[in-house]
């Protein structure tokens, strides 16, 4: 009974001090697993790893990570300017068209980012523990960053709702945060007062790279100014491409006024106001300086790339497409594949076209002694985007050639890379066919005859899946400042300037001999950006704008002499790639032909489909789950 | 005792209950059509030219989509229940009806059990008179385009084609050989001839399938003369 007695008073006396405390304070406990909005707003470095998310989750047409259903190599890989070599990819080439969906970001996922930042936005304007300095920093680099996304959102969608600030479930009436699609031009027009407003509250500083800069707003305003013009200019060629609202479609009449904004814009980077940005010449080889480009963090070339970091985020893209032979991961390799396609359109270092030569006047093969004379006095960016056949990757050459072929033309080869076979009219086996192919239908090596050397790591180990590659993607840079300049300036009739501002990307390019004013047409427009931005997102985005898309992938097949032909004419057709197989001559009886080489222009065997861009294709689908959510949002025109 | 009495019946009634399937029917009800300009049926490419199914009623709404076959026809398994088609704007060879408003107006089916609907349209132009011969390896055709709609909406021709192809499906992705005649080519429009070659095929086959298409400017999908199969 006494101990019973004892305990009860022990708990009332315990009891009793706990109950001293304020209730308040007793409800009120602090967590200690989450960061509170206060917290996280009141430190600069907890500030900055919200806004570190935000810039992580940014999008891109292309990029070198990619995500698990669409890895960063084959976000590059479709439009017949490559061939995927991987089996499980094949569909890229097998399809004959694409669905209305495609391309689209997820309806939810890009709201759900644009209700982020406008949260973020909302925080760091109420906060008042951060230093002024700070705050205004990451201000302007949330409406960046917002800007940059509704920029991606309108390239795919045309007008989309335009929320800027985060919105609050309603008790009763869920029409009040329905909104409507905004025009396209609304958007565009967005995006750029967006820069002008932010671009003083950013660094002018050009070795702010991963982060927003000055230079990174006023590019990103040239590009969209620019989209938004060729919109205007070119939709009058698709009537059908517009909605009467304007949510698709931007009027003719104001296809002036974005050229001159677009214009002055990148003046403005030219001119250095926004940091000293030059074009990437290290001199040496011009197509290893091209390539290095791509490599070089430090260029001052780059204005605002996705950066990578051993120990942090890496991505695989070199372990998914370096060359087989020379591969630092068995299996893995090879598979983004340049197509002749592409190849042919490089220019002569005179500035005319000509397709490769692979047959003379009379249709009979033309020898070559090297297996390279054959792409001899070309582009530098040639070599430097594409690794040819004997091309070398870290010092060492790689092994591509189809077969021998014999005097009488037949054809000595194998289904297995590397493979010996003893020739003719002899007993020792010797390789019948390059160790990175091309064999149809063997994944992981090249069927087209070419493997992509732009972002190519050449640090040792960058090819392991373990280590991955840390080279940056870049999504802004000065040679696409100077294009837009150049596309703009022709657009306004002054082909003086564009060819002045041309000039100097293909003077790096080696292409020496200036073009004049008059050699500056649409088509010159097209074809430089196609050469100087291949596989860096472009293709599809500046094909839409200029409505050429329904042209060039028109779903009839490419026949050889489509590949051959037009060459640098914007607009032609190319809607499956082709490659270029090299053979070796096998004729002891003719010593002038014996050993050399031959080319033939090869369709690999899995390209049987065509791509197929229809009108519906201009714009993305907006799902019919967001249009029954929100039924003020009206359909894409032509879906 | 009594009460494993009662739980036995508890038992048998919930195992009747459960005899049940809990999934619903299938939907067994056939609805099938044609694009039809008065009685002739409208041919186009396969999987090109959509339409879209709604039903309301239900919660949210979205189309059940599907396209026309290359004859023109379409076809769907449904519940029975009240359905609007329509054909999106600027898809196919020919006007589909629209509302002052400018959308697609759409055709009421009741569907009880399976049905047939025809789906009248206005084609832009129609290829008459299509025919179609081979003789010495070539393939030749000759037709006549009557122009459908001459009021403010008329369209120009861009180009006439003749596709021939190994299997059925025969259209401008689906060839084997194909000829193209630009408009600026085409003198008289009542009188239209194409011929192509007829390439080797492997394996060989000792017929062809070839029909005539009408490419119209502004617009993406073809119509085409009714399918023939030519042997040689």
């Amino acid at each position: 009974m006494k101990k019973l007695l004892s305990i009860t008073a022990i708990v009332a006396v315990v009891l009793g001090l706990t109950g001293c405390k304020k209730d308040s304070d007793f409800l009120n406990v602090q967590p200690t697993t989450f960061l509170t909005t206060d917290q996280v707003f009141s430190d600069p470095n907890l500030a900055l790893t919200v806004l570190a998310d935000l810039y992580n989750r940014q999008e891109d047409i292309s990029s070198l990570d990619g995500n698990s259903n669409d890895p960063g190599w084959r976000s590059f890989a479709d439009f017949s300017e490559s061939f995927p070599s991987e089996n499980g990819s094949s569909y890229i080439v097998q399809r004959t068209g694409w669905p209305y969906g495609q391309w689209a970001i997820d309806w939810s996922t890009a709201y759900t980012y644009i209700r982020e930042v406008n949260l973020f936005l909302e925080r760091d304007s109420a906060s008042t523990q951060l230093a002024d300095a700070d705050k205004k920093r990451f201000y302007a680099e949330g409406r960046f960053l917002r800007a940059m996304y509704y920029f991606e959102l309108c390239k795919r969608y045309g007008g989309v709702p335009l929320i800027l600030h985060s919105l609050t479930l309603p008790s009763k009436d869920i029409t009040t945060i329905q909104f409507p699609r905004a025009k396209e031009s609304d958007i565009y027009d967005f995006v750029i007062s967006e820069a002008e407003a932010v671009k003083a509250d950013l660094p002018a500083d050009p070795a702010t790279k991963s982060r927003a800069s000055r230079a990174a707003a006023v590019a990103m305003e040239c590009r969209a100014a620019l989209y938004a013009a060729s919109i205007a200019k070119y939709g009058a060629s698709t009537p059908a491409v517009s909605l009467p609202g304007g949510e698709v479609g931007i009027p003719a009449s104001k296809a002036n006024d974005y050229y001159t904004k677009a214009l002055n814009a990148a003046k403005e980077i030219i001119a250095g106001t926004d940091g000293a940005y030059s074009l990437y010449n290290n001199g040496g080889n011009l197509s290893d300086n091209y390539a290095n480009l791509f490599i070089d963090k430090a260029s001052a070339e780059s204005i605002y790339y996705e950066d990578f970091k051993t120990g942090g985020k890496v991505h695989s893209f070199t372990t998914n497409d370096q060359p087989y032979s020379l591969s630092d991961e068995g299996g893995d390799a090879g598979r983004l594949d340049p197509s002749l396609n592409l190849v042919e359109q490089y220019e002569k270092l005179d500035n005319t076209f000509a397709p490769l030569a692979t047959v003379d006047g009379t249709n009979n093969p033309i020898y070559y002694t090297n297996l390279q004379d054959i792409f001899a006095g070309r582009d530098a960016r040639l070599a430097g985007t594409v690794l040819l056949p004997d091309g070398l990757y870290k010092g060492k050459k790689v092994d591509i050639w189809a077969g021998y072929v014999l005097g009488d033309g037949s054809i000595v080869t194998s289904d297995e890379a590397g493979h010996t076979v003893a020739l003719p009219g002899t007993q020792t086996k010797v390789q019948v066919v390059g160790t990175d192919g091309p064999v149809n239908g063997l994944e992981l090596r090249t069927q087209s005859g070419f493997y992509i050397r732009k972002y190519i790591d050449p640090a040792v180990g960058s090819g392991r899946r373990g280590q991955g590659s840390t080279v940056a993607f870049i999504r802004y840079r000065y040679a696409e400042v100077l294009l837009n300049a150049a596309e703009a300036s022709f657009e306004l009739g002054h082909p003086d300037d564009a060819a002045t501002y041309m000039n100097q990307v293909r003077a790096r390019a080696g292409l020496t001999t200036p073009l004049a004013a008059g050699d500056i047409t649409f088509d010159r427009i097209v074809h430089e950006r196609r050469i100087e931005l291949a596989f860096e997102g472009h293709i599809l985005f500046d094909m839409k704008r200029w409505r050429l898309a329904h042209k060039v992938w028109d779903g009839t097949p490419t026949s050889v002499t489509d590949i051959k032909t037009n060459l640098g004419v914007a607009g032609t057709h190319s809607t499956q790639p082709w490659g270029l197989w090299p053979y070796k001559v096998y004729n002891p009886t003719d010593p002038t032909t014996n050993g050399k080489w031959i080319f033939r222009e090869t369709k690999p065997a899995l390209a049987t489909g065509y791509n197929k861009f229809l009108f519906g294709n201009y714009y993305s689908q907006i799902s019919n789950d967001a249009i029954a959510a929100n039924p003020k949002l009206i359909r894409q025109p032509n879906q | 005792m009594k009460h494993s009495i009662y739980l036995f019946g508890v038992l048998t009634l919930a195992a009747a209950a459960g005899c049940k399937k809990d999934n619903y029917p299938a939907p067994g009800s056939m609805l099938t059509g044609h694009l039809l300009y008065k009685t002739d049926t409208i041919q186009v490419e396969r999987n090109q030219v959509p339409f879209q199914i709604y039903q309301y009623g239900f919660g949210k709404v979205g189309p059940i989509g599907s396209t026309f076959s290359q004859d023109g026809t379409l076809s769907a398994v449904l519940f029975d229940g009240t359905y609007k088609i329509i054909v999106p704007n600027g898809q196919g060879p020919f006007m589909w009806k629209q509302t002052p408003a400018g959308d697609p107006d759409t055709v009421n089916v009741t569907l009880k059990g399976n049905q047939s609907v025809d789906l009248q349209v206005t084609p832009y132009y129609m290829i008459r008179n299509a025919n179609i011969t081979i003789s010495g390896g070539t393939v030749s055709a000759t037709c006549k385009l009557e122009k459908i709609i001459t009021d403010a909406n008329a369209k120009d021709v861009e180009r006439v084609s003749l596709y021939i192809n190994k299997d059925q499906f025969v259209s401008g992705g689906d060839n084997i050989a194909n000829k193209d005649l630009a408009a600026a080519d085409i003198t008289d429009m009542n009188n239209i001839s194409l011929s192509v070659a007829v390439p080797s095929m492997t394996p060989t086959q000792n017929y062809v399938y070839a029909r005539i298409g009408l490419k119209i400017a502004g617009l993406e999908d073809m119509i085409f003369s009714p399918l023939q199969k030519i042997s040689f």
